[in-house]
């Protein structure tokens, strides 16, 4: 890439791959929330579970899991080297620092929440992702389908699960709340006339993403659905 | 000086030189007016330093009228203290009570290695203003300010970014030690105005690179540095400034 020079280890480079990354599993996630609330048709998991056989079977589908775990360990690679750099950066600290004088405590700690959810992408991962496409999921509904709904059923029995994925959630909520809106600031995405949209959609985003993930867990356990 | 009838405890960085390992060192000071601006205050506790024998304590400062971008105190785990839009100069004791105690520290930063007590070397700023952030203009008799007509918004946008001073509280408060505010406005005061247009590509990615060279870490958008700089220099810039480099490494032919 000749002509591009140093443009991605440069520090807004570094950060353009952050953004880019961040965008596109925040893309992810609307997919992901989207056919897992088809749970809440109340059907028993039958529309889950076409919606579940698709997203294993189609073969662009399964190309774009590929992607998908490309993003997100470049955004974890590239996280960690920011993180690095960044401690170096001062190497002496403040023994008085008032952070919340002039900033959000979610802004302050992406690392940190970043990092929950990394350990419960990876309890997440192990539960439903290696059953479906490796371990294998022992029954089918009655469309013949492999019956995702069930194995979900059968995980969210356990309230130490349910509780883990709750708060994963608010992890995520807030991870989201200061991710979003800074993706379109460092890919330089600030226009007077759409700034206030993007804040607002940010907003909107990570609650009800956060909300419809956190009620799965919560439905099932309770029985509120089929 | 006028007295006044403060009494103040200072928890005050003291560092011999940039090998030497600092410590808070505590002193009590009585009387203090709540008149005094804060380096007032730290001229009346040098004078009673001076007065015992013992060394003063270095700080930066010049003007003290808020417009030069010297003093540079880290007070209560804030730049240039509690208030919003004011330079350490500019505070005053009236926004401390009396009995407080107020921790004083040098920026903190790999790029601004403290030269002693309060005093940072900030030359690295320089060296970023010296990589790109001028425009190249032949001499010879300037032109009609008319031929050159510039919409107000874009005249206010620049003159606003041309407000920072350099004080580096930026820098200071960022949880990254990031100096990308301070970068960004003195690239967007010229690339928002026709004369910075020949060398807006070329100058955007000169000062980024010289910005890395020096050590300053790398923003996160918590805009801490918003929040404390004292001039109210915008995060607008820094989003102009990576839309700059995106432009310069992305689209623009020309190398650097």
């Amino acid at each position: 890439m000749s002509g591009f020079g140093n443009a991605f280890s440069s520090s807004i480079g570094k950060k353009f791959i952050m953004g880019i990354t961040g965008l596109f599993l925040i893309l992810f996630l609307i997919v992901h929330c989207g056919i897992n609330a088809l749970i809440f048709i109340n059907d028993g998991g039958l529309t889950f579970n076409v919606g579940a056989h698709f997203m294993a079977t189609n073969w662009i589908i399964r190309a774009g899991e590929i992607v998908l775990f490309i993003g997100l360990l470049a955004h974890i690679f590239q996280a960690l080297r920011l993180t690095l750099q960044n401690q170096k950066a001062r190497p002496v600290k403040y023994a008085v620092n008032d952070g919340k004088a002039n900033s959000k405590w979610y802004s302050r700690s992406m690392g940190l929440l970043g990092t929950l959810l990394l350990i419960f992408l990876v309890v997440h991962l192990k539960d439903f992702w290696v059953v479906s496409r490796f371990t294998g999921i022992p029954t089918v509904d009655a469309n013949g389908h492999e019956d995702l709904y069930a194995v979900m059923k059968e995980k969210f029995q356990d309230p130490v699960r349910v509780i883990v994925y709750v708060l994963a959630m608010f992890s995520l909520c807030y991870h989201l709340l200061h991710g979003f809106a800074s993706a379109f600031q460092t890919l330089g995405w600030n226009h007077s006339k759409y700034n206030g949209i993007i804040k607002g959609a940010g907003v909107w985003y990570s609650v009800i993403i956060s909300i419809l993930f956190a009620a799965m867990p919560i439905a099932v356990y309770f029985g509120l659905i089929q | 000086m006028s007295t006044g009838n403060m009494n103040l405890t200072l928890k005050v960085w003291r560092q011999k030189n940039n090998n030497a390992k600092g410590a808070l060192v505590d002193y009590k000071l009585a009387d203090i007016s709540p008149d005094m601006s804060f380096l007032e205050m730290f001229d009346v506790l040098n004078e009673q330093l001076i007065n015992k024998g013992e060394e003063p304590v270095v700080f930066d400062h010049d003007c003290r009228e808020g417009i030069c971008g010297m003093c540079s105190m880290f007070i209560n785990g804030r730049p240039h203290g509690p208030k919003d839009l004011v330079t350490t100069c500019q505070l005053h004791m009236r926004s401390f009570k009396d009995g407080d105690t107020i921790v004083v520290e040098p920026w903190r930063a790999a790029a601004f290695p403290v030269v002693k007590d309060l005093t940072v070397d900030r030359s690295a700023f320089d060296r970023v203003i010296a990589a790109g952030g001028f425009i190249s203009v032949n001499t010879g008799n300037a032109q009609d300010a008319n031929n050159l007509p510039i919409p107000k918004m874009q005249a206010d946008a620049a003159f606003e970014a041309a407000a920072c001073i350099g004080c580096g509280a930026c820098v200071a408060t960022c949880k990254n030690a990031s100096a990308m505010l301070f970068v960004s406005a003195k690239i967007s005061q010229l690339a928002l105005l026709p004369q910075g247009q020949p060398e807006r590509y070329r100058r955007v990615q000169s000062m980024v690179a010289q910005m890395d060279a020096e050590g300053f870490g790398n923003c996160t958008n918590t805009g801490a540095c918003e929040a404390e700089c004292p001039k109210g220099i915008s995060l607008e810039n820094i989003a102009r400034m990576n839309r700059d480099f995106a432009s310069a490494k992305f689209i623009s032919e020309e190398t650097v």
